[in-house]
């Protein structure tokens, strides 16, 4: 059903010695919204996702994912479930193709791969797979490079497209701008503005948290916004309240929100890390 | 990445195979038989030091114990044969089963540590196995365990007589080529796919949905059981078998025959078996202080073909390209 909670996250707490990274955070993502996660760097947004995805072990709190307690499953327990991230700093297996590393994710979910005799590439099933991956993220004439030769907007998108392949009920997405020119961005967007539309409607609609600096990007793509500033949520609004909301201005928009609701997008994209 | 193409590959094994198998009978020819027991030894070799590049080269883990797998499979053809069971259908497979759960354990708690800590903990299991039978009087202690012949193998009714120099050779022959053509499927199928994108991206196979720490643990498994067949060879090739087959510079032997034909490669571990006991054979009728020579080859080797024998050549191969 769209609009109850996919992912439901309770009291969640993270210390690094005495740095309190996650402090208290409760956070529902609708199912079939995109939910933008932002706040200043070193507010805890990529602890927040190693907690979620299992990379990191909560100290305190509950993630609870479709209606299952997900706290203790392992990462790769998580993926099965329906949940996949991807990274701020790109993590490709840069010494395959493109295709191959497509293939590689459609391969976790698609049967063992205890498989010790028969040759990969006859396995036609998982690079089908792996093209239709391929098309959606529109590198379909990289297919055949090296993931480590691609230039750094197309890696980004594999970087998406690698979650994507494992086909996620919830998508996480950890900066998936991070150093992009204005025309990769607008490439992305449009990525995942297709990937929503494509599924909307259906029982299985795409949900996404995404976690970006780029304003401009996080209010076209954004259904709510959340707001985190040194480890704790400071509000869950709809776009439009989120940028009236005073807090919020004075801990982290302020001014970036000015600039991205200019019409002059190119400006606001070259200076779109926080404040500081 | 290859050697040559992968057609001019399939010609050099081919080529190769016709040499090993012409091979003893050229020996016997020239009257020099001693080198037919020579060339067994560097094919048991080829299947141990291919089995740690299974782990080292293609699995990215680092293990100083792999001995452990080598005097695992030894002793048990040993003391099964001191015990009265000769046949090599039984206690072969005993000694692959035997070396496979011994790497299920190893690697089951050694796998949960990372770097040098792994390098540190698959060398103490491995000194643990070394003074265990330095300590097991029953079985020769620190002297070792004279076999009285070789394992028997019955074929149906026919039985082959292992002593027999030709008819080990081709035995040990086959099993080499058996282990390299079930490696080198391995390597081509999901499982070898899989363990070679853990060493490139761990963090990411597990963000993708792989149980990295399962697929390790296989991998760490079948590389014990195929060293423990190696082992079960190496008994019999001897007739003997001592803690000195576990000793630490054992394992510092296997990884230098890895190093030496190539880390990764799927002829590393074997062309690195056949170098490093050639030189080690050639330069000890010259001298008694054949380590030393033996040492400067491979830190000349380590330092100009830092991607072992068969890296070096498969980059002069890509600079032919170019002209």
């Amino acid at each position: 059903m769209p609009g109850e909670a996919l992912l439901d996250v309770r009291h969640l707490c993270k210390r690094f010695g005495g740095l309190v990274a996650t402090d208290d955070v409760s956070l529902a993502v609708r199912r079939g919204e995109v939910h933008a996660l932002i706040g200043p760097n070193g507010a805890g947004k990529t602890t927040l996702i190693g907690q979620l995805s299992g990379a990191l072990r909560a100290d305190q709190g509950q993630v609870l994912f479709d209606g299952r307690d997900i706290s203790r499953t392992s990462a790769h327990q998580r993926v099965h479930a329906g949940l996949a991230r991807s990274y701020q700093i790109t993590s490709i297996f840069k010494n395959l193709s493109v295709l191959d590393n497509l293939a590689l994710a459609v391969q976790a979910r698609s049967g063992s791969s205890l498989s010790f005799w028969r040759p990969l590439k006859a396995e036609r099933a998982l690079f089908e797979a792996a093209a239709a991956v391929l098309a959606q993220i529109g590198l379909q004439a990289r297919g055949d490079s090296l993931a480590g030769n691609l230039a750094h907007g197309e890696q980004r998108q594999l970087e998406v497209g690698l979650a994507l392949a494992t086909e996620p009920k919830l998508l996480l997405l950890d900066e998936p701008m991070a150093g992009m020119g204005p025309e990769e961005s607008e490439r992305m967007i449009a990525l995942v503005l297709g990937l929503k539309a494509q599924r909307a409607g259906s029982d299985n609609p795409l949900t996404v948290l995404l976690v970006e600096h780029d304003m401009d990007a996080v209010f076209r793509l954004a259904d709510r916004i959340s707001v985190l500033v040194q480890g704790r949520l400071i509000a869950t609004d709809a776009p439009a309240s989120i940028k009236r909301n005073a807090e919020v201005r004075k801990a982290y928009l302020g001014d970036e929100l000015d600039d991205a609701h200019g019409e002059a997008h190119g400006e606001a994209h070259s200076s779109h890390g926080a404040p500081a | 990445m290859t050697l040559f193409s992968a057609a001019h590959h399939r010609w050099l094994a081919m080529l190769a195979l016709l040499g090993l198998v012409v091979f003893p009978l050229a020996m016997q020819a020239l009257d020099q038989s001693f080198y037919i027991g020579f060339a067994c030894r560097i094919m048991i070799y080829a299947i141990a030091a291919s089995s740690l590049n299974l782990i080292l080269g293609n699995g990215g883990m680092v293990s100083f114990g792999h001995a452990a797998f080598l005097g695992a499979g030894a002793y048990v053809v040993g003391i099964m044969m001191e015990e009265g069971i000769v046949s090599a259908w039984i206690s072969w497979p005993v000694a692959v089963l035997a070396s496979g759960l011994f790497a299920l354990l190893i690697g089951a708690l050694s796998l949960r540590t990372r770097g040098v800590y792994f390098i540190m903990i698959t060398l103490a299991f491995a000194q643990m196995m070394y003074y265990l039978f330095i300590s097991l009087k029953a079985y020769g202690g620190e002297d070792g365990l004279s076999l009285p012949g070789r394992s028997s193998l019955e074929l149906g009714s026919l039985s082959l007589n292992l002593k027999d120099e030709f008819t080990w050779y081709y035995l040990v022959l086959l099993l080499m080529v058996l282990v390299l053509y079930a490696l080198h499927r391995l390597m081509q199928a999901r499982f070898g796919r899989v363990i070679e994108a853990i060493r490139e991206n761990e963090a990411r196979m597990e963000a993708i949905g792989f149980a990295t720490y399962r697929y390790k643990l296989v991998c760490f498994v079948i590389a014990g059981a195929l060293c423990g067949l190696a082992g079960a060879l190496l008994a019999n090739q001897n007739s003997f078998v001592s803690p000195k087959l576990i000793e630490w510079t054992q394992s510092g032997t296997l990884m230098v025959m890895v190093i030496l034909g190539g880390v990764g490669y799927h002829y590393g571990g074997a062309i690195g078996a056949l170098v490093m006991l050639v030189l080690e054979e050639v330069i000890s009728s010259y001298t008694i202080y054949w380590q030393l020579p033996v040492g400067l080859i491979l830190l000349a080797i380590v330092l100009w073909a830092p991607t072992g024998i068969c890296g070096a050549f498969s980059r002069r191969a890509q600079h032919g390209k170019g002209h």
